[in-house]
């Protein structure tokens, strides 16, 4: 089946049973981690896993809000605004009228009203607490599937039709905050700690892992209180990674990591650059993404090999875009959309960041900025924070294109960096960047600016190097980007930076390094540490304000 | 101003065929309004004020735009000359400073924290801005607590932020804002029939489930989990009203009419000025309609970034740069470049005007009843200054401002033009802002 989620789940199964201690009422209020507002793409990845591909979603989600170089981390900090939740209400109708249309209602429905035209509170319930456990991450509770049941019912009464009031009733579990939300529950375990309940911590280990809600199997081990000893943690993480829904994690992850949202607000000047379109947009993210999972994934190679590997995915559009010749190739006689493309060896274009989804995402609409793509890279890629500009600034040299003196942005860069006030940020930025100028705004590869051959000598920590290249050898041994990589990925499983009192930090750090940088084992390390699913008093405390 | 006048028949041509941008209300009729044509004679009801903002990114240069003399009957400057058709319904203040108190200053974004929340904090913080707090006295139980939207595609650049759920996203299409505003559940307050949608019935009751669960859903969360859920309610308190403004009978408004269907847009994102001044064009046309069919009383718009990154047609380096990088022309005393787009926006912000001014309602057309409350992020851009600020306002208030003059006050809190803004919409607050920004007297010059 399509949707996997659905797979072992069996009508009638014990399906409200809390886990052991799990009950809410014992909670203190107040002593209780921080929320997350579900992501765009989470949302998208439910709808999906729990309804199947066919369902599509019709509109545009509430803006997120990056924090410690994460939208993951951000989304503690939203709510949900007039706006959005109009637009929570559309999404949630559309999908909700879909699952019970005739072509989909058999497969979500697993029994037959008793008449079409009215209400039928049994089957409505089987149906609710079904899709309810799926959708809420937890078995619902008599007064919740009560209410439901009770919507379903007006709803069929009033508008003659069974499926109608199932609609109203899925459409509302849509938009509610059990589904919007992700809570982080705690309970007292038998030794009188407090920890995350089972399926909080079969959310926070679904989301991390899949970027999307629990399956029927860590639901059950929510339920049964395996997922609190380390042996059926392990279960359950082995399980996951070894699953085909582990690629939703990794690319959800390192979508975050790089930025991709700003692709949604990014465009280029087609008078300039005509072969950046849409498609090319598109295609850019994805080819960074079929990059990371096949490099992780499939050659389970080292993290700072992605900064120079050869190897990766290439479309036409793609291949018109940075000029490399990409022959024709059939796959039973159809055209291949995706080739994976090799560069020889010296090849500029090589490694990440030398791809569009690096930098043109991080350059104007009309051309390129040494200084935004040096930026990206220290904020993104080392974890390190570059401060904004100062007032009273005077940026007279950098762009004055007309001047015969500064022909190449290297040059009009060189002439702001003698602002003393200026100096400092560019210093940290600028010499990275340039080293990327063989690019254009649209990741278009050139060698020239304004006739003059581009100078990509750059230098980062210290070290002096030549182009992309040199650039990419550089970072694959500057510690920092190991450390950023494993930072963000613990943030985007807990929802914050790991703290210094965080005991297992170091450990899962050695573990990184021990298995030579991959990344699967990094983030198996993360969901096996206690770390992840603890709440720091500190966090508590801000709660509480 | 060639380009800009060529660019107006097209767009007006556009607006034309849409249906949309152009357009003029029926007049309310004498025999429906009392006899100072200001109220609805059948209940009583005076015809209420609206409110407006509207942002354009980083300002009108260093200084040169301040007219010489003040009060009315000033020399409009060249940055603003395409607003002359409004001087008489229009202020400009200029001199105020947005003061930091030793915060950082917040490129594109400090200015604007000062100008519409009152507040300067280093933390980012950005809530309570002026259209919500004017939107709290005059704008409940419409269908919408208020609409934003932002022309260049980024649904992040409109201004407006709420103490009670956040910063608003703003619409990017206004194909998306038609079918929001004019789509299958408006209806039309002068219809003559009316039958409450089932439909809207069934969803209306289904949302109290919701609300139902609410102390349930509170009892186990910490503080900060509670102020979201908190805000999670106020906005579904909002979707609430929605449905319920749709299950009653309008009262009827002679100067609403429906606008034509708007077809949807190829490029969400743009790149070209002026193609983000066709979506504003689209869009005021749309608020115009919406506020005089009361679907809401508060409208916000941007038409760029702060940062702006908008073009014009073959010129590769964007607006923001070059208000960093071109040098003051030194006969003409401003950046030459800079200026092209300052008066496009300045254009857009006439054209914004013409649509509201263009609905008739009793005496005074519908900006007569409102205020647009016109500002930027920067004083001198090219600085990143947060000085000189100029603010622009169109229309009268119902009355309550008085137009037409240039006001200086340099050195003054520019927080004061917000102050006085939102007591002409009849906000009744005896200080505003904290610390340096904080204003108690409003600018008397222009309260009626």
């Amino acid at each position: 089946m399509t949707f996997s989620l659905w797979r072992g789940l069996a009508v009638g199964a014990s399906l409200f049973a809390l886990s052991a201690g799990a009950s809410a009422a014992d909670d203190a209020a107040g002593d209780l981690p921080l929320s997350l507002r579900l992501s765009p793409g989470q949302y998208k990845q439910i709808i999906a896993d729990v309804f199947g591909p066919t369902i599509s979603i019709q509109g545009r989600f509430e803006p997120e809000i990056r924090t410690d170089g994460l939208l993951a981390i951000g989304a503690r900090s939203v709510s949900i605004s007039d706006t959005g939740i109009e637009r929570y209400d559309d999404m949630a109708r559309g999908v909700a009228a879909q699952v019970i249309d005739a072509r989909h209602r058999d497969t979500f429905v697993h029994c037959k009203p008793q008449a079409a035209n009215a209400a039928d509170d049994a089957c409505a319930k089987q149906f609710i607490s079904l899709i309810g456990r799926l959708l809420y991450r937890r078995s619902l509770n008599e007064n919740e599937l009560g209410t439901q049941v009770r919507v379903a019912a007006e709803s069929a009464a009033k508008l003659h039709d069974f499926y109608a009031g199932l609609s109203t009733s899925l459409a509302e579990m849509l938009i509610s905050p059990d589904f919007l939300f992700r809570y982080k529950r705690t309970e007292t375990d038998a030794s009188g700690q407090r920890r995350l309940d089972g399926y909080s911590k079969a959310s926070v280990l679904s989301f991390f892992l899949w970027n999307s809600v629990p399956d029927d199997a860590l639901l059950k081990a929510a339920e049964n209180g395996s997922i609190h000893t380390q042996e059926g943690l392990q279960r359950q993480v082995d399980r996951m990674i070894s699953s085909s829904r582990m690629e939703g994690g990794l690319r959800a992850f390192f979508s975050d990591m790089l930025g991709f949202s700003e692709f949604e607000v990014l465009a280029k000047d087609p008078t300039f650059f005509p072969r950046y379109t849409i498609t090319v947009k598109e295609d850019s993210q994805e080819q960074t993404l079929k990059t990371i999972v096949d490099h992780v994934m499939v050659r389970r190679g080292d993290y700072r090999d992605l900064f120079t590997t050869p190897h990766t995915y290439l479309t036409r559009s793609l291949a018109a875009l940075y000029n490399v010749p990409l022959p024709e190739k059939t796959d039973n006689g159809q055209p291949m959309h995706w080739q994976p493309y090799t560069y020889k060896e010296g090849d500029p274009r090589a490694g990440l960041l030398a791809q569009a989804s690096f930098v043109a995402l991080y350059s104007p609409a009309g051309r390129s900025s040494p200084t935004a793509r040096g930026k990206a890279l220290r904020e993104n890629i080392l974890c390190q924070k570059v401060p904004p500009p100062p007032g009273n600034v005077d940026f007279k040299f950098v762009q004055d294109t007309s001047n015969p003196q500064y022909k190449t942005t290297r040059d009009r860069l060189t002439a702001h960096r003698s602002e003393a006030m200026c100096a400092g940020c560019h210093k940290i930025t600028d010499p990275i960047g340039l080293a990327l100028e063989n690019f254009d705004s649209a990741g278009g590869f050139r060698t020239k600016e304004n006739g003059v051959v581009i100078d990509t000598t750059g230098e980062l920590s210290g070290v002096k190097f030549e182009g992309p290249i040199g650039l990419a050898k550089v970072l694959h041994d500057d510690p920092a980007v190991v450390s950023c990589v494993a930072k963000r990925a613990f943030g985007f499983a807990a929802g914050r930076l790991p703290a210094s009192q965080d005991a297992d930090w170091p450990k899962i750090e050695a573990a990184f390094k021990d298995s030579k940088y991959n990344v699967l084992e990094l983030m198996r390390r993360i969901a096996l540490s206690d770390v992840v699913y603890t709440v720091p008093a500190r966090q508590v405390a801000a709660a509480q304000k | 101003m060639r380009a800009l006048d060529k660019l107006n028949r097209r767009r007006v041509l556009k607006g034309m065929l849409a249906g949309s941008a152009v357009t003029v209300g029926l007049p309310i009729l004498d025999c429906m309004l009392d006899e100072n044509g200001d109220a609805f004679a059948a209940t009583g009801a005076p015809i209420p004020p609206r409110f407006a903002t509207w942002f354009w990114g980083l300002g009108l240069g260093e200084g040169n735009w301040v007219p010489k003399t003040a009060g009315a009957d000033y020399q409009l400057p060249v940055q603003l000359e395409p607003l002359k058709p409004f001087q008489k319904k229009m202020n400009l203040f200029s001199g105020g400073e947005v003061f930091l108190d030793g915060q950082s200053n917040g490129t594109h974004f400090t200015g604007v924290q000062g100008i519409m929340t009152g507040k300067v904090v280093g933390t980012g913080d950005y809530s309570n801005s002026i259209d919500t707090v004017v939107g709290n006295v005059i704008g409940n139980g419409t269908r919408f607590r208020s609409l934003e939207v932002a022309c260049d595609g980024d649904p992040k650049a409109c201004w407006s932020a709420r103490s009670d759920n956040g910063r608003q996203p703003a619409e990017i299409s206004p194909h998306a804002l038609y079918a929001r505003i004019f789509g299958p559940e408006f209806r039309d307050p002068n219809a003559a029939e009316f039958a409450p949608d089932t439909g809207v019935m069934v969803r209306r009751s289904a949302l109290s489930a919701v609300k139902e669960r609410r102390e349930e859903l509170m009892r186990d969360l910490g503080a900060a989990d509670r102020q979201k859920l908190d805000n999670y309610f106020t906005s579904l308190r909002a979707l609430e009203t929605k449905l319920d403004v749709q299950l009653q009978k309008p009262e009827p408004l002679p100067a609403c009419s429906k606008p034509g269907e708007l077809e949807e847009e190829k490029k969400q994102v743009l790149t070209m000025a002026t193609d983000a001044m066709e979506r504003h064009n689209l869009f005021a046309g749309l608020f115009a309609h919406a506020l005089a069919c009361g679907q809401t009383r508060v409208v916000s718009s941007a038409i760029t970034a702060g940062m702006s990154g908008l073009l014009r047609q073959g010129d590769s380096t964007n607006h923001h740069t070059y208000t960093h990088e071109e040098p003051v022309d030194a006969t003409l005393g401003y950046q030459v470049k800079c200026a092209w787009f300052q008066s496009l926006y300045m254009q857009a912000l006439h054209d914004f005007a013409k649509a509201m001014d263009s609905i008739q309602e009793g005496d005074k057309t519908l900006l007569d009843r409102m205020v647009v409350f016109a500002f930027t992020d920067h004083g001198a851009p090219r600085l990143h200054s947060v000085r000189n600020y100029p603010i622009i306002t169109l229309g009268s208030a119902n009355g309550r401002l008085k137009t037409g003059m240039h006001i200086p006050k340099p050195g003054d809190a520019a927080t004061r033009v917000s102050y006085t803004v939102m007591q002409s919409m009849g906000v009744a607050l005896g200080d505003w802002g904290t610390a340096s920004n904080k204003v108690s007297t409003p600018i008397s010059e222009v309260l009626a």
